[in-house]
């Protein structure tokens, strides 16, 4: 067994109102900078929809993440006969997104409503790109382009989630009555198997042993960008005026000292939790391998119990805090992920062992069934909450999305979740029934102390309970090179290549 | 004339890379690289860069076997099947690299994307690499059997060079255009550590082939002076 910590991020999607804050608090800490106006290390996305980039999750555009050949597991990107084959692309790239694939970032010429002159017409901010600095006829994509399914049928219908589902689920798209929709919030994944670093010819990327954050190297980094390629998630971005790829750092300068990170600290709808796993890096390579039925499982078999006296005993010997252990035994990710089992990766079919979890929706969870009924809330029925099979959201699609299509992921999280549900209304409102409450709890395996739990984690948890996240002891931390720090100032330790580029206005 | 050009400017070109090289790798190692610009624009770098890179990558490793065997490559050329194989590939080869080299010309001037991350030295770099690339076409064309005569008489001055005994006789009688290409090809040194020529001595990717897919680092097991990341 070789034991690691991992920090891990999980993200209750119910919650989630999609109002951006988690991406604005990151972009003002990390990339309000030239060259990474585009950069949204934190996304939101509203689901169904075709993303940021456009349809990253579209592989065989794309050839991000891994794929099991022959017993072995390889880059998608390689296509041909291993590594080689990376080397012979070196000099263009055939999968590179463009910035056309995310946007251009653009600004407006505000200076022109004070400066114009005189005239018959109110004067108009134009936009401008950010990157020539050229007026630009009109605006054509955003960050959000599709936010709240805006333009699905040109947008949202290319979802590559949507496959498998019958001509009448896809009707969520269009038809008023039937809409569904939910938020994807989107950091790295901060992958036990990063194809990332697996991808990247200069060994700039790298996963930090300590805490499992996935790095890049800036002065290692020459720009090949086969990271940008090989994340399936499309998660590391160029920075095209500095010729570097930056990415999600995770916070590290906060997490080390016990701070949530930026995103999860803003968090409004207070979706998020932060923790810690251990798990078996041993047994990595097993898990990117197994068949996508049972992968959500395999992920779950190499989380280790952090109570486990065995397990306590093999992270004092590879020299694990104590503080660490203590957090992993209280983290939130490893009651979500593999205690409860209501939280699932995201896309774990592409292989790279992700290492956040989502929480999947169950909303609107009281009104589809009563449309029948005038589309009025009975409040005199038995059924109180809805059945799983009548919710809006396709369970096909929750499990294309975040089981590697196994369907029955989903269910058992959606019924624990119905099942919690119903025990809480039980004991705080009492019309559920008390029998009726205790059947669908023990239907989902559920003691009535651990839906308590559940309830208390998803729904009241306090500021410490919702981010376990233990202090890295002073001797392990990194910390910038205070000989460069006057240097770096203003590019938040990142570097830039030429001064006139990154100061320039416009 | 052809004592200063070949007799001592290479050594003050080659020690401007030599130097400039150290310096640069010590001082700002962040700007080690050839900054792609493909995120911005792949349409026309599709046309450019690959058959540049394959073009030139060819005709380099016949200038530097050359450089090194000499002898085995008149041998070679004693039979005329033979040389005429080996001038027609070398010429198909350069042609392939002038045709990318002008289409990403081409895409450095039109396209304004490209142009906001131009900067001087990118454009310096691409006017000694036509010059460089011309001359080598023309030589090629004008004057038969470069093969022969390269190895004949510029590496023989080459080497005279790196035994610090420069013997101009070797290139003095060379047509002009020769002359030119030689010449151009050591300004094309001196100017390999200031430019994006850098990525032309970026040796880690080959490490990529040895080494296992991830790559994991320890802060904690490498000791207290490893603890401070060298962002620098």
């Amino acid at each position: 067994m070789d034991l690691r910590a991992q920090l891990s991020m999980s993200f209750h999607m119910d919650k989630c109102i999609g109002c951006h804050t988690c991406s604005v608090s990151c972009k003002n800490v990390w990339t309000s900078r030239r060259g990474a106006e585009y950069m949204w290390w934190n996304n939101v996305e509203t689901k169904p929809g075709a993303g940021y980039p456009l349809t990253w999750e579209d592989q065989e555009r794309y050839r991000g993440g891994w794929e099991v050949s022959g017993g072995n597991l390889r880059l998608k990107l390689l296509k041909g006969p291993g590594k080689i084959r990376t080397l012979a692309n070196i000099f263009f790239q055939p999968n590179l997104p463009t910035i056309d694939d995310y946007y251009e970032p653009f600004t407006y010429d505000y200076q022109h409503l004070f400066n114009a002159p005189a005239g018959d017409d109110q004067p108009v901010a134009r936009p401008k790109s950010l990157i020539t600095g050229d007026f630009m006829e009109k605006i054509i994509m955003g960050p959000n382009w599709d936010d709240d399914m805006g333009g699905s049928p040109l947008y949202a219908a290319n979802d590559p989630n949507l496959k498998g589902l019958s001509e009448s689920q896809k009707e969520m798209l269009t038809k008023f009555h039937k809409l569904f929709f939910f938020y994807l919030p989107r950091i790295c994944n901060h992958c036990l198997n990063p194809a990332c670093v697996a991808s990247c010819p200069s060994g700039a990327i790298y996963k930090r042993g300590e805490d499992g954050i996935v790095l890049i190297d800036q002065d290692t980094c020459r720009a090949w960008r086969f990271c940008v390629s090989a994340c399936p998630y499309k998660k590391p971005y160029y920075n095209w005026a500095n010729g570097k790829s930056e990415k999600c750092i995770f916070c590290y300068p906060r997490t080390e000292t016990g701070q949530p990170n930026a995103c999860a600290h803003a968090c409004t709808g207070r979706i998020r939790f932060v923790g810690v796993l251990f798990y078996d890096a041993d047994r990595i390579e097993d898990v990117a391998k197994t068949p996508d039925e049972r992968l959500v499982d395999a992920m779950r078999d190499i989380i280790l119990d952090p109570n486990d006296p065995r397990v306590i005993e093999e992270a004092r010997k590879q020299g694990i805090d104590d503080n660490w252990l203590v957090a992993a035994q209280n983290s939130p990710a490893y009651n979500l992920f593999k205690k409860w089992r209501i939280a699932l990766p995201n896309h774990p079919e592409f292989r790279t062992v992700p290492m956040n979890f989502y929480i999947p929706p169950l909303s609107p969870v009281l009104h589809s069934a009563k449309a029948d009924n005038g589309g009025l809330f009975d409040s005199e029925s038995v059924e109180f909450f809805n059945s799983i099979d009548k919710m809006r959201v396709p369970v096909r699609y929750l499990a294309n999305l975040l089981s590697a299509g196994n369907e029955q992921l989903v269910i058992e999280s959606l019924k624990k979740q119905m099942a919690v549900r119903l025990w809480v209304r039980q004991q705080r409102v009492g019309d559920v029934g008390d029998s009726a409450a205790k059947a669908a709890l023990s239907s989902v395996g559920l003691t009535p102390e651990e839906a308590f739990e559940i309830y208390k984690l998803v729904s009241l948890a306090t500021f410490q309970e919702r981010f376990v996240i233990p202090e890295t002891h002073r001797e392990a931390q990194t910390t910038v090179d205070p000989r460069t720090m006057y240097e770096k100032r203003g590019t938040v330790g990142f570097g830039n290549k030429r001064q006139e580029l990154v100061s320039r206005q416009w | 004339m052809d004592n200063v050009l070949f007799g001592v400017m290479p050594y003050i070109l080659l020690m401007t890379a030599i130097v400039g090289a150290i310096w640069r790798y010590r001082s700002n190692k962040y700007t080690w690289s050839s900054q792609s610009s493909q995120f911005l624009e792949n349409k026309t770098l599709f046309f450019g860069s690959f058959p540049w890179h394959y073009g030139i990558i060819v005709v380099l490793l016949g200038h530097i076997i050359g450089f090194f065997i000499p002898k085995s490559i008149l041998l070679w050329n004693a039979v005329p099947l033979r040389l005429y194989i080996l001038e027609l590939t070398a010429l198909a080869f350069g042609l392939l690299a002038l045709f990318g080299l002008l289409a990403l010309i081409y895409r450095r001037l039109t396209n304004s994307r490209v142009k906001a991350v131009t900067s001087g030295w990118d454009v310096l770099v691409l006017i000694i690499l036509l010059i460089q690339v011309l001359t080598g076409v023309g030589n090629a064309v004008l004057y038969r059997w470069g093969s022969n005569w390269y190895a004949a008489s510029a590496v023989p001055w080459m080497w005279s060079v790196i035994k610090l005994q420069p013997d101009v006789s070797y290139v003095a009688g060379l047509p002009l255009i020769t002359k030119a290409h030689i010449f151009n090809a050591l300004i094309f040194f001196a100017l390999i550590p200031f430019s994006r020529l850098a990525h032309f001595v970026v040796i880690n990717p080959y490490k990529y082939l040895v080494r296992p897919y991830q790559v994991v680092r320890w802060y904690r097991r490498g000791g207290p002076t490893v603890n401070v990341v060298q962002y620098k």
